[in-house]
């Protein structure tokens, strides 16, 4: 509960050229070593307090790279909370900022609550006393809030599909509690390794299933992320204003993130819209320089949908020849601007480039076209690839770190299981399995385990 | 009204002498307290009124536990069985635990004699009907003869005596146990000072004669052959073992309960107390899982010299003339004469919330309850309260500080920081499964775990511990050993590997890397690296242990660093949870009977949730550094 280490996105992250993922906690250092490839492979524990360091995060399961960063590194007591704090400076938009964030959950960083940075100030006395009615407000207002959320999602189908599997669990652990306690019980079949192995199995390919759908529930939760691209002075901002002015833009909080996020986040025809990168598109033009950088490419391989803006008024060059290579095999839609100006594109060769994909002219400065794009836009979305599966998602960043650590905790359970570890050992990493799932839907409880002891066998003298 | 008149002062008043009594008392006299021992009847010390037997998962922990801590279970039933059984050998280590059939006569004997024998105890026989309180403090008790006897901390192991009553059919009488004489003085008295009280309701299987038992229609259940104690004392073992037999209910048994189950006092309505789920009497077990089509029996001595046989798995409240019928439709049983008749019995018991860890009452001080009273069941259970209400008394007696096991130091941590903090709404039985870390609560180290508490408290005796000294010394020696010493790859290694099925040797290992494999064993190492001497049998049991399920064992310690971490944080005395803004009102309600301790407790109470300890976090580092400030 407290004094492990917490993690959150601790920037606004709408139209903030960079944002800082925060680390706060014993571990801190740790965590960020696990991630973090430095100059000449240099230790993050090593390094002298309040340094900054540049390097990469790297996943070490995958051995990807996610993000060019700088870090930031504070020993405590001398630091915000008075703890180690790790600061990891991310350049990228929100969808890389949110992989470190999730990698280092993985990495065993538990999302921070609602004001935590602030709490632990507190509580290691860094706020002075004037302050604690404030923070005990906080703490209470923001807990409710949480609270409701987690009541919405309790009539959710995830978390019936949680119950479910801690139901299968408990009745493994039952069985072997039952095992144990009354070794001379004739009715109860002996939980053997194999029978576990086969249940954990289940278990395991169940939480992976759950994990598959969190980049969908995300598209529902968080928007189609959608990246607009093309030449300077296509008309990228104008389309970026139009959808925003058209429609009515929606200032949210992102779950799970942080809870300060504004983004450009606007419902078109019903179809959620998250414009990412925005604050590129706004501070520059120069995105085709950008495609180059390594980064950049990532942003639009992570996009849901690519909006792709050419001139009317110019002849295709060889940088939108580079843009259509860059896109290919994504959901685009192109966009040919500026029809108020005097055609010089080739319309063929741009529908040739454009292949399948839907091909719309517009002229933003005089509002012609738009109708054209949003119905393009919806029509992909609900008729097309995109569309949205069965309706069970992830897309709470607290939920997938948990879901990551069950999983982590029953992948030792099944090795646990091939080892021919005894099975009351095994049972250890499935009870980590079953309480952290427990965490999802806020219920692990001593208890009920016992209590399902009693009612599925008839124990005793 | 009988005239009082002044019998005695002592450091320690215990009022019982079952299995909570015997230990609070040996346990506050070992440590030098002047301590008197109050039983209503002497002829009742230790004695077992249901089944002969002590020991089994999680409770046999609890005897090795109490052993270690310097208890008497152990030694006692080490020198009375008649059998002795290891459970679970199957399993991992963690859940291996050892059971004992008791001779119930010569358990008695034996734990009467060590009393008897034991200078600093005065043992009487007196029924006690009243404390005296002195500004909320208890200074004593007055026997029903008038006696009043002073003392620094009284304790009260009052059983299933309060306020008896024995059911049967649709027969019902004040009793204790097993037709002795209830207490009811007392159990008024308790009432009185405003203790809440519930009705639990337990029950006990009846007796057979050995002579009219047909064993051929039964299975043997003998002994282990291996020679097995309880304590870490004992040197001597008992090789003469009798056997237990297994039998079942059949069809014809449960038409017989069904048929009279209108005649059952527990289906009348008659029984109002809360009776245990785990010890379900026969007609519960045919109501609740009435697809089963039989029950196990187990026909249990209950000692060298004397012919009843305990009836195990036949616990009932039905008449008399019922569970006649019922042992007659039993194979094996089918001539057997019911010596005694089973019974329910319903008792009062005080919410154990209304105590600190320490088991001293939180209503008035320097009063201890410990065992059944408490809402407990089951010898084990009764004997670690015991002790540690007679450790904890006794050390207030002599101005010393209290002394608390966590959930993460025993079984008897975990046990008693259920009752304190969840409170029970059933008789409370422990179960491995109540452990957070049965990992590191075993059997085989309940010594290295407590001895070194044990040894703080006076109660081990010096030989005993250096031994204990030199066993760890030993452990540690042959570890780092195996850490370093290289296994090579010889002919000699190979073949041996090849002969149990063991991946062959690339290059040298480690003699502790090749121990983790699954189906390596110590012996297999000492066979191939010999320590310099032979090592004893427990150390080789450790060494084994702790570098086989090293990684287990670290996950579960991580474990508890966290858990230590909340208890550290303090709630101080006398905290006002009605001046703390934002707490739920159920959690303040909770928080406010329960006292807790530790942030650790309360976060352990149901119905306080994480919120709630958020605030209250808060609040208390608000009050410290207002503190800090105003000096």
């Amino acid at each position: 509960m407290e004094f492990d280490t917490i993690a959150a996105i601790s920037t606004p992250m709408g139209e903030g050229a960079i944002a800082i993922v925060r680390l706060s906690g014993d571990e801190a250092f740790a965590i960020a070593d696990r991630v973090f490839k430095g100059m000449g492979g240099k230790q993050l524990q090593a390094v002298p307090s309040h340094t900054i360091h540049y390097g990469h995060i790297v996943d070490p399961a995958t051995q990807t790279t996610l993000e060019e960063v700088m870090v930031s590194v504070m020993k405590g007591p001398k630091t915000f909370t008075r703890e180690d704090v790790i600061e990891i400076n991310c350049h990228g938009g929100l969808v890389s900022v949110n992989q470190v964030l999730q990698l280092v959950l993985r990495q065993g960083a538990r999302i921070a609550e609602p004001g935590e940075f602030t709490k632990r100030a507190f509580l290691n006395g860094r706020i002075d006393l004037s302050q604690a009615e404030a923070v005990m407000d906080m703490i209470r207002a923001k807990t409710d809030r949480a609270m409701s959320v987690a009541m919405g999602q309790m009539e959710g189908k995830l978390s019936k599909l949680v119950q479910s599997l801690r139901q299968e669990i408990l009745e493994i652990l039952a069985q072997v509690e039952v095992n144990i306690d009354y070794p001379e019980y004739d009715d109860v079949e002996e939980m053997t390794l194999s029978m576990m192995m086969e249940k954990s199995t289940y278990v395991k390919g169940q939480i992976e299933r759950l994990l598959q759908t969190s980049e969908q529930g995300k598209i529902l939760r968080e928007g189609l992320s959608t990246v607009i691209i093309g030449r300077p002075n296509v008309g990228k901002s104008s389309l970026l204003n139009s959808l925003v002015h058209e429609n009515k833009a929606i200032v949210t909080d992102v779950p799970g993130t942080t809870r300060d996020v504004i983004e450009e986040y606007v419902n078109v025809r019903g179809v959620p819209l998250k414009l990412v990168d925005t604050a590129g598109i706004r501070e520059t033009e120069d995105i085709v320089e950008r495609i180059g950088v390594e980064r950049s490419r990532k942003v639009l391989k992570e996009a849901d949908l690519i909006l792709l803006v050419l001139n009317y008024g110019e002849a295709l060059s060889e940088e939108d020849r580079r843009l259509f290579e860059a896109v290919k095999g994504m959901d685009v839609i192109v966009i040919v601007n500026k029809t108020d100006l005097s055609q010089k594109v080739d319309m063929d060769e741009a529908a040739q480039l454009a292949t399948h994909h839907r091909l719309v002219t517009t002229s933003l400065l005089k509002e012609q076209g738009v109708d054209e794009l949003e119905e393009a836009i919806a029509s992909l979305f609900f008729a097309g690839s995109l569309e949205a599966g069965d309706g069970t998602y992830v897309s709470n960043n607290r939920h997938i770190a948990l879901l990551h650590q069950a999983l982590a905790a029953i992948n030792e359970a099944i090795e646990g299981a091939e080892m021919g570890t005894p099975v009351d050992m095994v049972q250890i990493d499935l009870r980590r399995t079953w309480e952290t799932l427990g965490e999802i839907i806020g219920d692990t409880v001593q208890e009920s385990l016992i209590d399902q002891l009693f009612s599925q066998f008839c124990l005793g003298k | 009204m009988v005239k009082k008149f002044e019998a005695g002062s002592f450091d320690v008043i215990v009022v019982g002498a079952g299995h909570a009594g015997v230990e609070a008392g040996l346990a506050a006299a070992r440590m030098g307290a002047k301590t008197l021992m109050l039983t209503i009847n002497l002829d009742m010390v230790a004695f077992m009124p249901c089944n002969p037997s002590v020991g089994g998962p999680a409770k046999g922990i609890v005897v090795r536990e109490i052993d270690a801590l310097g208890g008497q279970m152990g030694r006692t039933i080490d020198k009375t069985h008649i059998q002795m059984r290891m459970l679970n050998t199957g399993k991992g280590p963690a859940v291996r635990a050892l059971r004992a059939q008791a001779d119930k006569v010569l358990y008695q004997q034996d734990m009467k004699e060590t009393i008897e024998n034991e200078p600093n105890i005065t043992l009487l026989q007196a029924m006690v009907e009243e404390l005296i309180i002195e500004d909320g403090e208890c200074t004593g008790v007055i026997s029903k003869t008038g006696a009043t006897y002073r003392a620094k901390t009284t304790i009260i192991t009052a059983g299933t005596f309060l306020r008896g009553e024995v059911i049967l059919g649709d027969l019902k009488y004040s009793s204790g146990p097993n037709n002795q004489q209830p207490s009811i003085g007392l159990a008024d008295h308790l009432r009185s000072l405003g203790f809440d009280i519930v009705r639990f309701k337990t029950g006990t299987p009846p007796r057979v004669n050995s002579q009219t038992i047909d064993y051929s229609k039964t299975e043997i259940q003998p002994g282990d052959d291996v020679p097995r104690a309880f304590s870490y004392e004992t040197t001597e073992y008992i090789t003469d073992q009798l056997p237990c037999w297994l039998t079942y209910t059949n069809e014809e048994t449960h038409t017989i309960i069904d048929e009279n189950l209108h005649r059952s006092p527990m289906y009348s309505g008659m029984i109002k107390g809360t009776g245990p789920r785990y010890c379900p009497s026969i007609e519960d077990k045919v109501v609740r899982f009435n697809d089963k089509p039989r029950h196990q029996i187990f026909l249990e001595p209950e000692g060298r010299n004397t012919k009843e046989v305990y009836v195990q798995g036949l616990s009932t409240s039905l008449p008399e003339d019922v569970q006649q019928q019922i042992l007659t439709s039993i194979p094996g049983l089918e001539n057997a004469q019911m010596m005694r008749s089973g019974y329910a019995i319903e008792y009062d018991a005080i919410v154990p919330t209304q105590l600190w860890p320490t088991l001293e009452t939180k209503k008035i001080k320097n009063l201890y309850t410990a065992g059944q009273i408490n809402g407990t069941s089951g010898y084990e259970e009764a004997a670690g309260q015991g002790l540690m209400a007679g450790i904890n008394a006794a050390r207030r007696a002599f101005n010393k500080e209290e002394v608390i096991l966590s959930r993460s130091d025993a079984y008897i941590g975990v046990l008693i920081d259920d009752l304190v903090t969840k409170g029970t709404n059933e008789p409370y039985r422990l179960l491995t499964s109540r452990a957070e870390y049965r990992l590191l609560l075993r059997h085989d180290n309940a010594d290295l775990r407590l001895k070194d508490v044990g040894r703080e408290m006076g109660l081990v005796s010096d030989e005993s511990f250096e031994k204990f000294v030199s066993k760890k010394e030993m452990i540690q020696g042959e570890i780092k050993r195996l850490q370093s010493v290289i296994i090579k790859p010889n002919e000699h290694v190979q073949t041996l590997l090849e002969s149990i099925g063991s991946s062959l040797l690339k290059d040298g290992i480690k003699g502790s890397d090749l121990l983790r494999r699954p189906e390596i064993t110590y012996n297999h190492i000492k066979a191939i690296i010999p320590a310099d001497s032979e090592l004893p049998f427990d150390v080789e049991e450790q060494v084994e242990i702790q570098i086989k399920y090293e990684g287990y064992i670290e996950k579960s310690l991580q474990q508890v660093d966290k858990l230590k971490k909340m208890e550290n944080k303090k709630i101080p005395d006398g905290i006002d949870y009605d001046a703390i803004s934002g707490i739920a009102s159920e959690a303040r309600q909770k928080l406010r009977d329960v006292r807790p301790l530790s942030i650790a407790q309360a976060s352990r109470i149901s119905g306080v949730n994480p919120a709630d300890i958020s605030i209250l976090l808060v609040y208390i580092e608000q009050g410290r550094i207002a503190k800090v400030s105003g000096e």
